[in-house]
């Protein structure tokens, strides 16, 4: 336990000492929000009703995804895995540790969102609290998994950007953050169903919020849960002391695995 | 008396490369064992190999009767490694590097060994923030901070300063004097020489040599250096030569013999000085050192 708690303690300061990721942790997802309180808001009123998830959404998206992974894939190449292996690191801890600080930094920006997004912006409170915060827990589990998962199959620092990038613009365009998923043609929908955040929205909207939704939204929690499990097994399996002898496309053919849940989600919903 | 480390017949490839082939030797326990080699003789794969980093892939290895490939949890507490590049993340101060890693390994913080390794003024100093020398001795610090058994040393002094080294040196003959065994890689020969009971040399995957460094000095070609200065450099000048000489050099103010029977060339030269009327200032007789007769062996790929 104190070897976790030692580890798990420093992991969350290194979130706030590192620059990259206090930036991606913080200044990044509540200077969004700031920005699209501030300007969205007054141009599309209607923002308001979304505001909540899908900045909570980007703000787990922007902690994940864009600042977890470089740090595991140069942690890595800087041969600091050898190192903690040789110590008796365990590999589950090298990466279930940054995973949950990344939650926790994900769940600490997304708390001050959801609390003030209302008195600030006038932002939709929603209806169930319990809810809100138990879909958002998932969701920054879901994309923490993904974020592990995409450190463990990156050779470098391009390719963390490329994967990352893969899943970041496509949920802020098609995921439903910046426009309802209704105003989408059919096989535009189809591709929003391939996203993690498609599935958070949908559970955000049916859940806490009480509103129609495209997929029952205790199917679309499901999802994330499944594809949550099934990112950090992978991960897990994939996972890598060092860079060499390492066969890259045969790690990311398996990683694809990973979207199973999702293209079940596109044929069940 | 079990050995601490076992080797028999270990063999590692990459793909179509083999970098280690077929290699047996042995450390006893309390022993301090030198592992030499030129790059790529295959050292690190041994060594990593050794230190459960990768797996064998033919013959055995050995840790105090722990299999490093098969037993990983057992082998963690049996040996303290410090790598050649030693990584840490850069945000980890050196107090948070002795609490972390001393924590997995269920032992009490030590930070005696932190000011021992002069590092108790950089305690809330970032690993990033410390000089090369400073992270090779928090390293060191790090992979004996468990006390374990084995301790495997890749250049440890690489990148240190003499005072540095010469404390390092000490510390590494404080852990033998406590019954450790240390298994000691590195290209300072006269490190080697100095701090080591015995060396294996490696080239291309096998061992070429493998004694004590006295007795792998006395093997080889045989020479032994006798440097003569005489005070009207009556050597230089009249290129005389004699019993069991088979080379001469001169050097600046000397003359250089390489001699394999050093008893007559030594009484020779003493009776031919004497004659001449000159008088001997300075004589010389150098063994060859482990670093001659390691270029020798590497140069020559000469097999025991």
């Amino acid at each position: 336990m104190t070897a976790f708690t030692n580890h798990f303690a420093f992991e969350f300061k290194t979130g706030l000492r590192s620059a990259t990721s206090m930036l991606m942790n913080y200044l990044f997802p509540l200077g969004y929000y700031a920005m699209m309180g501030l300007v969205m808001t007054q141009v599309n009123p209607s923002f308001k009703e979304t505001m909540i998830p899908g900045i909570i959404l980007v703000s787990i998206m922007a902690a994940a995804l864009l600042g977890m992974p470089g740090p595991l894939v140069e942690a890595r190449e800087a041969g600091i895995y050898r190192s903690y292996k040789i110590n008796g690191v365990p590999a589950a801890a090298i990466l279930l540790i940054p995973m949950l600080t990344t939650v926790f930094h994900a769940l600490i920006a997304s708390g001050v969102i959801a609390l003030t997004a209302n008195p600030l912006f006038d932002g939709l409170n929603p209806e169930n609290w319990l809810a809100l915060a138990l879909v958002t827990g998932l969701a920054a589990l879901n994309f923490g998994c993904l974020g592990a998962l995409i450190g463990v199959v990156s050779n470098g620092s391009r390719s963390v950007v490329l994967w990352s990038q893969l899943i970041f613009l496509p949920s802020m365009l098609l995921g439903g953050l910046m426009m309802p998923l209704s105003v989408l043609p059919e096989s535009v929908l189809n591709v929003s169903f391939l996203l993690p955040t498609t599935y958070a929205m949908q559970a955000f909207s049916g859940l806490a919020y009480n509103q129609a939704t495209l997929i029952d939204p205790w199917l679309a929690a499901g999802i994330l849960v499944v594809g949550a499990v099934l990112a950090i097994a992978l991960a897990l399996y994939l996972f890598k002391w060092d860079n060499q002898h390492s066969s890259g496309r045969k790690l990311i053919a398996l990683a694809l695995l990973a979207w199973l849940p999702y293209l079940a989600g596109v044929v069940l919903r | 008396m079990q050995a601490a480390v076992e080797v028999t017949n270990f063999t590692k490839r990459y793909g179509d490369f083999t970098a280690v082939s077929g290699i047996s030797f042995q450390v006893q326990p309390g022993e301090i064992f030198g592992l030499l080699g030129p790059n790529g003789a295959g050292k690190t794969s041994t060594l990593e190999c050794l230190e459960g980093l990768r797996s064998a892939d033919q013959g055995s290895l050995s840790i105090l009767g722990v299999d490093p490939g098969r037993e990983t949890r057992k082998l963690r507490n049996l040996i303290g490694v410090q790598l050649q590049a030693s990584g840490l993340p850069a945000a980890m101060t050196v107090d948070e590097a002795m609490r972390f890693f001393c924590a997995y390994h269920q032992v009490a913080p030590r930070y005696d060994l932190l000011e021992r390794m002069g590092l108790g003024e950089k305690r809330q100093a970032q690993f990033g923030q410390l000089s090369t020398g400073q992270q090779r001795r928090l390293a060191l610090a790090l992979a004996i901070a468990h006390q374990p058994p084995v301790i495997f040393l890749d250049e440890p002094t690489a990148g240190l300063d003499v005072a540095s080294r010469v404390e390092l040196h000490s510390l590494i003959q404080d852990l033998k004097s406590t019954g450790a065994t240390i298994i000691l890689a590195t290209h300072d020969m006269a490190e080697a020489e100095k701090m080591t009971d015995r060396v294996a040399i490696l080239l291309r995957g096998k061992i070429v040599a493998d004694g004590t460094p006295r007795e792998l000095t006395a093997t080889g070609s045989g020479y032994t250096k006798v440097s003569v200065r005489t005070e009207n450099a009556l050597l230089q000048t009249n290129g005389h030569s004699f019993a069991g000489v088979s080379q001469r050099q001169v050097l600046d103010d000397y003359v250089v013999y390489y001699s394999t029977e050093t008893g007559k060339t030594v009484s020779e030269l003493m009776d031919y000085i004497n004659q001449q009327g000159d008088k001997l200032v300075d004589l010389r007789v150098e063994r060859p050192s482990l670093e001659e007769r390691f270029l020798e062996i590497t140069h020559t790929g000469d097999v025991k």
